[in-house]
């Protein structure tokens, strides 16, 4: 029977007064948290290691003895990865606890050497496991703030305008993958119902890359547009996006394409028999379209 | 021809397709192409890295800054060890495709470049090499 678990409840303000002095500036971090932080982390952490190494061992820290401990490492973790800790000044946070730990053991054991490495084993196979779940925790929540960024920036990149009455835009900026194109067609379709629509002006001015798939899915946007009743009409064609289409071989005969936005908007216009004029035209009337830079 | 550095991009999963996109276009931007040429290499190799990961199961692109005694190109190997092309003539034909796509892909990229080259041993993989001269 380990005497490590009696060892920590009994010296607890003790060794934790040795782990804040040993905490050197790295693992402290001073610039992102402050004295009274760490203080309150270190007496939680310490005291739900103490508890569940009294009531559920120190060998196995999957029973729901070390749940506290478990939800402690986590919760420190996730905070740090928030405050701009690195993996490594986190797991460093529980591993810098071995030396007090260590040097307590010595201590209290003086009198036989056997026992004492005995113990220093067992503590170190402790903190290891306390170090890995900390290490867990922190990529954990890292992976999660990744996963919500994505959907994020899924939403953000597929906005559906009105431009007029009856005229949608879809600008698309960055790459066209099929998950994107799912999005992008399902917000497009759902636009055009909500606000009978009769045309959709996708603009591709932000995909830097025109490929075979990109092409695909921009085609099959534009059938499923159609099936619904709205024309589709591509711009932001640039001349270099142009030659390489061209040398690929796609057909986009059927469907209408412009160079810039605003050309697509004054046919979307002129198909839908309205036109700009300028307010002090009288007589000569003009469009208000200026050229593009 | 001779070569004057070179950079190996690995592809596993279809963000590697962008990561090889990138890094055509920013060599292709140091090597001073002009913009249409850049974006023909960029096209060329986001198709044939798909290629390699689609039918290849994954593989390796590598980019290679070439000079032969009067110009400099633009070098990307694609190698898979995936089934390979049983038939290569017909895999180039356009429209041909096995995976619903528009089969455009290996024709048109040979049409986007100015040397292309397939090696393919049906159960080994397949190797293409592409050169843009400037």
């Amino acid at each position: 029977m380990s005497k490590l678990p009696e060892m920590i409840s009994k010296h607890q303000e003790a060794i934790r007064a040795d782990w804040l002095k040993q905490m050197s500036g790295a693992v402290r971090r001073a610039d992102l948290m402050s004295n009274e932080e760490i203080d309150s982390q270190s007496r939680e952490l310490l005291t739900t290691i103490a508890s569940g190494a009294k009531s559920g061992g120190i060998t196995n820290l999957d029973g729901p003895a070390w749940t506290p401990a478990r939800e402690a490492l986590a919760a420190i973790s996730a905070s740090r990865a928030k405050q701009g800790f690195t993996t490594s000044e986190t797991a460093i946070f529980v591993l810098s606890l071995k030396q007090p730990l260590f040097a307590m053991v010595r201590k209290e054991l003086a009198a036989s050497p056997d026992a004492v490495f005995d113990e220093i084993w067992k503590a170190t196979l402790l903190l290891d496991n306390l170090a890995l779940i900390t290490a867990d925790a922190f990529q954990t929540t890292r992976e999660k703030f990744i996963a919500r960024q994505q959907e994020e920036l899924m939403e953000l990149s597929t906005p559906v305008v009105k431009l007029w009455d009856g005229i949608l835009a879809l600008p698309i900026i960055g790459t066209l993958d099929s998950a994107r194109t799912q999005v992008v067609m399902e917000s497009l379709l759902q636009a055009v119902v909500q606000t009978n629509s009769r045309f959709a002006i996708i603009d591709i001015t932000g995909v830097p890359t025109v490929d075979t798939l990109v092409a695909q899915h921009l085609l099959k946007t534009i059938t499923a547009a159609r099936l619904m009743g709205a024309e589709c009409i591509i711009s932001g064609v640039r001349p270099q996006i142009a030659q390489t289409i061209v040398h690929l071989g796609i057909d986009l005969a059927n469907v209408i394409t412009k160079a810039k936005l605003a050309d697509a908007f004054a046919l979307a216009l002129q198909r839908t028999g309205k036109t700009v004029v300028a307010m002090d035209s009288g007589n000569a009337k003009k469009t208000l379209f200026k050229k593009e830079e | 021809m001779k070569s004057v550095k070179q950079e190996t991009v690995l592809l596993t999963t279809s963000g590697d397709v962008v990561v090889a996109r990138q890094k055509v276009r920013q060599w292709a931007m140091e090597m001073k192409f002009t913009l249409v040429d850049q974006t023909k290499l960029v096209t060329a190799a986001s198709e044939l890295a798909r290629n390699a990961l689609d039918h290849g199961k994954g593989g390796q692109m590598v980019i290679e800054h070439v000079e032969n005694s009067i110009r400099n190109g633009l070098k990307l190997v694609f190698e898979d060890r995936g089934p390979g092309i049983p038939d290569i003539e017909a895999a180039l034909r356009d429209g041909f495709t096995t995976a619903g796509g528009m089969g455009l892909g290996l024709g048109g990229s040979k049409r986007l470049v100015n040397d292309f080259q397939i090696e393919s041993e049906p159960g080994k993989g397949t190797r293409i090499t592409v050169v843009r001269w400037k």
